[in-house]
């Protein structure tokens, strides 16, 4: 089919020519290593930067592969694993300021990492001992969102709020301020998210709309959400759409760096999809076999983020062996300390659920936490 | 004869229904090639094709909002919630629009589409994954409300309500999935809007739907060794309710007890108490007790036993009409 009144043939831009990413993809650091100049994004951090991505990449990974083994061997009820996404998470995240707060899905683990959450803090919604560990207002990094697309509302209303108190625009850079919001492929069918998207547009919010592609809803392929790269959709909504190499560290970081600074000072959203692919399961409860070929595993396993960054680091004697061991051992040291402080996570009490339901209790739910509470004590000393 | 789990019974259903009529379609989020989370829709896609079982952008209203349109073209839409927590985008299409639709058109227009959910706790999810929601849809006009409890309901109520031509919410107990019975085809099946005495009894009534009929024999047998004999309801339909069964029982015990899953407060307990006591205040020993989920959000998983009501729970209530 040629162009037409109607326009091009999507086919020719959504197809197999982009299962790399197609031509309009931006990467610093090819899968050998290997950095490359790009006319728009520069990396200009140093080599010190470079080994601390390096570490966050590992210790990411460390989390992650700990934190599957643990639901195998029944400690967590459930997983999501964020093997193959650990670039995009660490790219972003270590491109917020303080300031800035990241609404996540449920597999930002490395997001968290970034924004200095202990990981321990979230096994506690795998485990079924809570909902969230950390102070979501405190630590500037909502709860994990399960029903999918929800944040980007949250996301875009907060970027509101900081238009509203006058952090966006100042110019003082220890005062500006952006929020992100992270969602996956799938999330992007959701009402929610084409909302937020309106939302964001109209009103100019300073949010960055981080899309994570890792071309699986479960076992629904990226081709049954859209028909043109997700990018490009963004222009539809009136903010500029861009797609990084998600599985390049530097990229993603230089991209959501200028994405968050352009939303700072008062520019807008920007929609960054983060080109990348789930190497896992959706999750542990989740059996890839039944939907997907191992062909396309093993062209994404030669694009592992991580090997990438060791690559450029030794071909450039930056970093040696010593180095990559001292790393090792703080992951093990880590892991060590997540599988000790998931089995000491304590049971919430029965009745601490009635606690938290409202700012007020009513008196209603007070009488039926006597009750229950009388119900207990019935048993006890019976067995 | 045949041994078959509550989800190979839905999935017999499904496919039976399939077969009677080709309008029969089945929707949803991952439903295809995957065959469902739970594997509900296995194998329906390959032999049935993608135009019939079609995997859906991941987005609930507009499953069920294309499905509107599909059953106003003539088709039988089959929609899967994938779970209970993920209906509520699909609410308002539920509620405004497939709910409606037959009486604004002033019967014109019929909607017959099912909505399957996965419904209830039990099974160490993390949130979002094991609510109740039966109540919100059983107080909305235009909708029914059916739920399964064993493998040979589900195999020919599916049925029953893919041959409905009024809107259906079709509640699947999850933690049953994996429940086994014996079918025997040749038994004619209940209709679908009809209550069933699953255990008869003369001293109370015990009345469940879902997951909970299960724990309700359990607490018949447990019962009858303390000498209580207590008979057991499996309303099997929510909405309308079969309010026959429900009189003619506790017309005999004088006594009632209702189960379910989903926080108390105006819970489908709370429609069934008020009836029976305007049906049956002369009969009644004690007042109508209801055992439900408490009305907190559904905890986290590790301490959702204390949450559920379970066969202590239950029993502490039938002691409590008892006694009173």
């Amino acid at each position: 089919m040629n162009d037409s009144a109607f326009g091009p043939d999507l086919g020719e831009v959504f197809g197999p020519n982009q299962r790399d990413g197609g031509p309009e993809l931006i990467q610093l650091l090819t899968p050998e290593g290997e950095r490359v100049e790009h006319p728009d994004f520069a990396f200009d951090l140093d080599d010190e930067q470079i080994l601390g991505f390096y570490r966050d990449l590992v210790m990411t990974r460390r989390i992650d592969t700990e934190a599957t083994a643990l639901q195998r061997q029944g400690e967590l009820g459930i997983w999501a694993s964020l093997l193959g996404q650990e670039a995009a998470q660490i790219g972003s995240g270590r491109a917020l300021r303080a300031q800035d707060y990241a609404f996540p899905t449920y597999r930002e683990h490395g997001v968290a990492w970034a924004r200095g959450i202990d990981p321990l803090h979230l096994l506690g919604l795998f485990r079924g001992v809570d909902q969230g560990g950390w102070d979501p207002l405190a630590d500037k990094f909502a709860l994990y969102t399960i029903v999918i697309g929800a944040q980007t509302l949250h996301a875009t209303g907060y970027a509101m709020g900081m238009q509203r108190d006058g952090v966006v625009g100042t110019g003082d850079p220890a005062r500006d301020a952006a929020t992100i919001a992270y969602f996956g492929d799938g999330a992007t069918s959701q009402g929610d998210v084409n909302e937020s998207f309106i939302w964001a547009s109209v009103f100019n919010a300073p949010v960055v709309f981080f899309c994570q592609n890792n071309q699986w809803a479960i076992s629904e392929p990226i081709e049954r959400q859209t028909r043109i790269p997700l990018y490009q959709r963004a222009l539809g909504f009136g903010f500029p759409g861009l797609r990084v190499d998600g599985n390049d560290v530097l990229a993603v970081y230089a991209v959501t760096q200028a994405a968050l600074q352009r939303a700072r000072e008062g520019s807008g959203p920007t929609f960054v999809e983060a080109y990348t692919y789930r190497m896992g399961a959706h999750t542990t409860s989740d059996d890839p076999t039944k939907y997907r070929v191992l062909e396309d595993l093993e062209h994404w396993k030669l694009k592992d983020p991580i090997e990438r960054v060791k690559a450029y680091l030794s071909r450039g004697g930056v970093a040696d062996d010593a180095y990559y061991a001292e790393v090792e051992r703080e992951a093990d040291e880590l892991a060590v300390r997540l599988r000790e402080g998931c089995l000491a996570l304590p049971d919430p009490s029965p009745l601490s659920i009635f606690d938290q339901v409202y700012e007020e209790i009513t008196p209603e739910l007070e009488q039926q936490k006597a009750q229950f509470a009388e119900y207990l004590a019935s048993f006890e000393g019976a067995h | 004869m045949v041994a078959i789990t509550l989800g190979k019974g839905v999935n017999m259903g499904l496919r039976a229904a399939m077969e009677a009529d080709p309008k029969v379609l089945v929707m949803g989020e991952d439903v295809g090639k995957l065959g469902g989370v739970f594997r509900i829709t296995d194998g329906l896609q390959k032999d049935f094709g993608e135009d019939r079982v079609i995997d859906t952008p991941l987005a609930e209203s507009g499953i069920l909002g294309t499905a509107v349109g599909l059953a106003m073209r003539g088709y039988r839409p089959v929609c899967e919630i994938q779970f209970d927590g993920f209906v509520y985008p699909a609410y308002d299409q539920i509620v405004s629009q497939v709910a409606k639709l037959h009486f604004r058109s002033r019967g014109l227009v019929k909607m017959p589409i099912v909505i399957r959910i996965p419904f209830g706790g039990g099974i160490g999810a993390v949130e979002h994954h094991s609510e109740s929601p039966e109540a919100y849809f059983a107080h909305t006009a235009g909708l029914k409300v059916v739920a399964c409890s064993n493998p040979v309901d589900a195999y020919w109520m599916i049925q029953q309500a893919v041959a409905s031509d009024d809107p259906i919410v079709f509640l699947e107990p999850k933690r049953r999935y994996w429940e086994k019975a014996e079918l025997d085809e040749s038994v004619e099946p209940e209709g679908l809007f009809r209550s069933r005495v699953v255990r008869a009894g003369a001293d109370l009534t015990l009345l469940a739907y879902g997951p909970m009929v299960k724990t309700c024999m359990e607490v018949a047998s447990a019962a009858a060794e303390e000498g209580r004999d207590i008979e057991v309801i499996d309303l099997r339909t929510l909405s309308p309710l079969d309010f026959d069964a429900v009189r003619e029982s506790v017309a005999k015990t004088g006594r009632a007890v209702v189960v379910h899953e989903a926080p108390l407060t105006l819970g489908l307990g709370s429609e069934i108490a008020a009836r029976i006591t305007e049906d049956c205040f002369y009969s009644l020993e004690a007042p109508v007790m209801r055992v439900g989920g408490f009305d907190t959000p559904y905890p986290p998983s590790r301490i959702e036993e204390e949450y559920l009501p379970d066969l202590d729970r239950v029993l502490d209530a039938v002691d409590r009409s008892f006694a009173y």
